[in-house]
């Protein structure tokens, strides 16, 4: 297929308009944070790095980045392992209520938000009898990650198929050697892919997050909503957004890179 | 690939280990059972047991002042749900609105998806992954409290659009849908990417080659190929849509959803037995609209 | 066969449902039986207390270094101190009943709740040596006092004003009447803040304007009673144009102009400070809230507990966390530690303007009032209305 020129060149001008339109709001974001008035009303009133002083000196977001990495790492790393092998299973075995267990794992993520977190709230409160904590925040997370690392694994199994793996077996490599040497590194991509989606879903989760995390559990997204109920301290949040976009761009980067020379061997 | 094992490195595994390796190749049961062990018992362990304790819940009622649970089985919080009409209203409401940021968001998306799996350079096409994903970084609340300040009276919107005679919608229904589809755009131009970048170059030159114009093979080709990894972006959009209720406070004026309800029984008015009743109409709303789209293969696509 | 599938899964779920039922521990537990009788004496500290709080009350210096009244306490008691912030009262009750929390900061709103659902300890002032110089109209009121005893020790109060847009709101208003029956002139541009409590702001206007409903007490509504002020709510939910429940949204909205008038409180008006932007207390009278500091009644850590209630009624303290988050103080000593010209501000220790503010109480079935032979609406009435006025 060969498209023109022009529809080359709509395509590349939509796509840079939809990517203006999705970068303007940031910008308002940038443009706040050094927004004297600290309701951040347009337009600005001047200009201001007291609120880059003020996130600088703030141990309360520096607390929570971390709280919110600790938790998007190990509920990532949880979901790595369940979805992987949940994938395993649904992608190389046939049984009896597959469908089931398939709509299972998307079920956390194709439900509305708020109805998991009543639900998982109730049943750590209410069934289990424990306290919200860190844990229980990791362990709702993990459930909704699974997904997305669950859909990158299997969407490579399948264009894997098993051949690499039979040869290996029956060169005579035992299972965990044929894992380590012949399959790992053909999902190395996808899981990276998977698990990067999965931190920033953890990352940025705010509604399961509100009804599973216990007290001094501060997540990034809480401190937010958090601070801006606080008198001024709303730009602060804005800076620290502004730093986030910075940040994560790297690995970001990084990820793509690795993921692209991945299909570039393949 | 060279993917033959090296004899020094499978060695140490010693003999026990390659004796384990060829029990479980003889049991495919066996296997697939520690393949499905740890993942179902979270996920059934967790989740089900969770949902169905609230479903559960929906037939309890709850003494208003005390806030004490009475676990005496009722129908009344569902046929309240049922029958009320103000429960009609917000869930057409919102309905309405999930309908809108989806449709907003596919519109956008597929051009976008289509340029990046097909056309664009491979270095492009890293550039624009990542550009589609970084706003993903700048927290949910951010963005909602930026579009607030661009949709407010002498706004940003108003300051770009006012010499052309446009305006703000100001706060309302419009405003949430507007901010909604651009939260979420990134959640359904990945899968959709995703799904255009599996379908074979090798296919579109056949029908280049066979002499398709290419919005015809766009259209034929293109498209079908492409429908469930649409769908799985569909699922996305709707679902988180119609769950929040954020957006709404921030942005939408006077208006409630479906979220805000839930949230002021549970969280506001302590009526767990009647929050659970309301979340029945998104979980019966999903679970239905997963089933008609199953056999498009979509969930196979999120 | 997908009629297999879903017959199974339904199964499934049944089988999840019965287990459930036969543990019969689903939906949140309630232990009762701590007893709730104050002690006379404090024992050793225990090292930490949990703090349930409205945002800007405890803070410790984490989110701005200025705002810091925590971590002198860590230092000379020896509590590390664990808090969370909630938005609404009705989020605090919930929160509160997971027994999780030591200290509980509630408005009015929440107090009758937490006492009625024997969440709330008995607080034995002797204990709180700062409690003596609190203003004397503050103690011993409805919603920290029950039969005689203490339920906690006050923290700070506000009011409810009626805020304004002067460029677009003429003649200066000097009652709730343009947000009510005259706010169609404003159009779009009205907001009221956003809870069920906010019906008792047109029972209150309602107290003035429809004296044959014969409301006394607009927190003692009954049927009728709550069905007209409703009425009124509804139709002035056709010229909200949004309402509020945190500050950042009613200071924005103000300051832009897509709100010209409505409730608000006087940190709001501190915030816009724009000369255009008036706030005013309407002839009709204020609803506002009066914060106490309650212990819970399953405290794990009460001698912590104590020791927080005492350095949170501590001038200087009281001072601090007051004036951060746009309160009057709850003592003159409290005055001699804060900014200049705040106490006048905020009419700190005006009795008469106190007694002009109809603070958040809960309402019960059982009529505030004093009537007997009707049966109020309760709270939770108030909720379902509430969400179908917004509708």
């Amino acid at each position: 297929m060969t498209l023109s020129p022009l529809t080359r060149g709509i395509l590349l001008g939509f796509t840079g308009m939809v990517l203006l339109l999705m970068y303007t709001p940031l910008l308002v974001v940038v443009i706040n944070s050094f927004n004297p008035d600290p309701s951040m009303t347009w337009p600005p009133e001047g200009f201001t790095g007291e609120w880059w002083r003020k996130a600088y000196h703030s141990a309360g977001a520096r607390d929570a980045v971390l709280t919110s990495v600790q938790v998007a790492i190990v509920s990532t790393l949880i979901s790595l392992i369940l979805g992987t092998l949940m994938a395993f299973a649904l992608q190389r075995f046939d049984f009896f209520g597959k469908h089931s267990v398939n709509l299972l794992v998307i079920l956390p993520i194709a439900l509305p938000g708020i109805v998991t977190g009543i639900a998982l709230n109730n049943a750590f409160r209410g069934i289990m009898g424990i306290n919200l904590s860190i844990y229980t925040v990791i362990v709702a997370h993990a459930t909704f990650c699974i997904v997305t690392v669950f859909n990158n694994v299997i969407a490579r199994l399948r264009r894997m198929g098993g051949n690499f793996e039979e040869a290996s077996a029956d060169l005579g490599a035992g299972l965990w050697t044929t894992f380590r040497l012949v399959t790992f590194p053909q999902l190395r991509s996808a899981l990276l892919a998977g698990g990067l989606l999965a931190f920033a879903l953890s990352f940025d989760e705010i509604i399961v997050t509100t009804f599973t995390a216990g007290s001094g559990v501060t997540t990034l997204p809480i401190w937010i909503l958090n601070n801006l109920f606080r008198p001024n301290q709303a730009p602060v949040v804005a800076v620290v957004a502004v730093v986030l976009i910075l940040v994560s761009i790297i690995p970001i980067w990084i990820a793509q890179r690795i993921a692209g020379e991945a299909e570039n061997i393949r | 690939m060279s993917s033959t094992p090296n004899p020094t490195l499978a060695a140490p595994s010693g003999a026990a280990n390659r004796r384990f390796s060829s029990f479980l190749a003889t049991r495919p049961r066996l296997r697939l059972a520690l393949f499905l062990t740890a993942p179902l018992t979270w996920l059934v362990g967790v989740y089900i047991v969770a949902l169905a304790a609230l479903l559960v819940s929906a037939l309890w009622t709850v003494d208003s002042f005390t806030g004490e649970i009475n676990r005496s089985l009722t129908l009344d919080n569902l046929k309240e749900v049922v029958t009320d009409a103000l429960y009609r209203t917000v869930t057409l409401r919102t309905l309405f609105v999930a309908a809108a940021v989806t449709v907003i968001d596919v519109a956008l998306a597929l051009p976008i998806a289509f340029f990046m799996a097909k056309v664009a350079s491979p270095r492009l096409r890293r550039a624009l992954v990542v550009a589609v994903l970084t706003p993903l970084w700048a927290s949910y609340l951010v963005k909602a409290f930026a579009w607030r300040s661009l949709l407010s009276e002498g706004g940003l919107l108003d300051w770009i659009l006012g010499p052309f005679g446009i305006h703000s919608p100001g706060y309302g229904l419009t405003a949430v849908i507007m901010t909604q589809a651009y939260i979420w755009l990134p959640y359904v131009i990945l899968p959709i990417y995703a799904g255009m970048d599996r379908v074979p170059g090798s296919l579109l030159e056949a029908a280049g080659d066979l002499g398709a114009p290419s919005a015809l093979t766009i259209r034929t080709v293109v498209l079908p190929l492409a429908l469930p990894a649409v769908i799985a972006g569909t699922i996305f959009s709707f679902s988180l849509t119609m769950g929040d209720y954020i957006t709404v406070n921030i942005v939408g004026g006077a208006n409630q959803m479906l979220g805000n309800l839930v949230y002021t029984n549970v969280g506001a008015a302590n009526n767990l037995p009647l929050a659970a009743a309301i979340a029945l109409i998104p979980i019966v709303i999903m679970l239905g609209y997963l089933a008609l789209v199953r056999r498009t293969g979509a969930l196979d696509n999120l | 066969m997908k009629k297999a599938i879903q017959t199974r899964r339904l199964a499934g779920l049944a089988v999840a449902i019965t287990s459930c039922l036969v543990l019969a521990a689903c939906g949140s537990g309630s232990d009762d039986g701590s007893s709730t009788s104050a002690p006379d004496k404090l024992g050793k500290k225990e090292g930490q207390v949990s703090i349930l709080a409205w945002p800007g009350y405890v803070e410790d210096g984490s989110n701005d270094p200025d705002a810091d009244w925590v971590s002198d306490f860590e230092k000379q008691t020896g509590c590390k101190v664990t808090s969370k912030v909630y938005g609404t009262s009705d989020e605090a009750f919930n929160l509160a009943k997971s027994g999780d929390y030591d200290v509980i900061a509630a408005s009015g709103d929440l107090t009758l709740r937490m006492i009625a659902a024997k969440q709330a300890a008995e607080v034995n002032t002797d204990l709180v040596p700062n409690y003596g110089a609190v203003f004397d109209f503050l103690k011993n009121q409805p919603w920290n006092t029950v039969d005689g005893k203490n339920y906690g020790v006050p923290h700070g109060y506000g009011a409810n004003l009626l805020m304004y847009n002067a460029d677009v709101v003429k003649p200066a208003p000097d009652s709730w009447n343009v947000v009510f029956d005259k706010g169609s002139a404003y159009k779009g541009k009205v907001t009221a803040y956003d809870s069920p409590i906010y019906i008792a702001d047109a029972a209150m206007y309602l107290m003035a304007t429809q004296p044959d409903l014969k409301i006394t007490n607009p927190y003692a509504l009954d049927q009728k009673q709550l069905d007209a002020a409703v009425k009124l709510l509804k139709e002035q939910r056709v010229n909200i144009g949004e309402y509020w429940s945190d500050y950042l949204k009613a200071a924005q909205a103000f300051k832009t102009g897509n709100t010209v008038v409505g409730t608000t409180w006087q940190v709001i008006a501190n915030t816009i400070d724009k000369a255009n932007i008036k706030v005013t207390v309407p002839k009709e009278g204020v609803t506002g809230w009066n914060d106490t500091w309650m212990i819970s009644a399953k405290a794990k850590n009460p001698n912590c507990a104590y020791a927080w209630l005492n350095h949170i009624e501590d001038p200087k303290t009281n001072a601090q966390a007051t004036e951060y988050f746009g309160e009057s103080p709850n003592s003159q000593e409290a005055c001699d530690y804060a900014s200049e010209g705040f106490c006048e501000t905020y009419h700190a220790g005006d009795k008469s303007y106190s007694d002009k503010i109809w603070y958040w109480r809960t309402p019960i079935a059982k009529c505030l009032d004093g009537r007997t032979d009707v049966k109020c609406t309760d709270y939770a009435e108030w909720t379902k209305a509430w969400t179908e006025i917004k509708g």
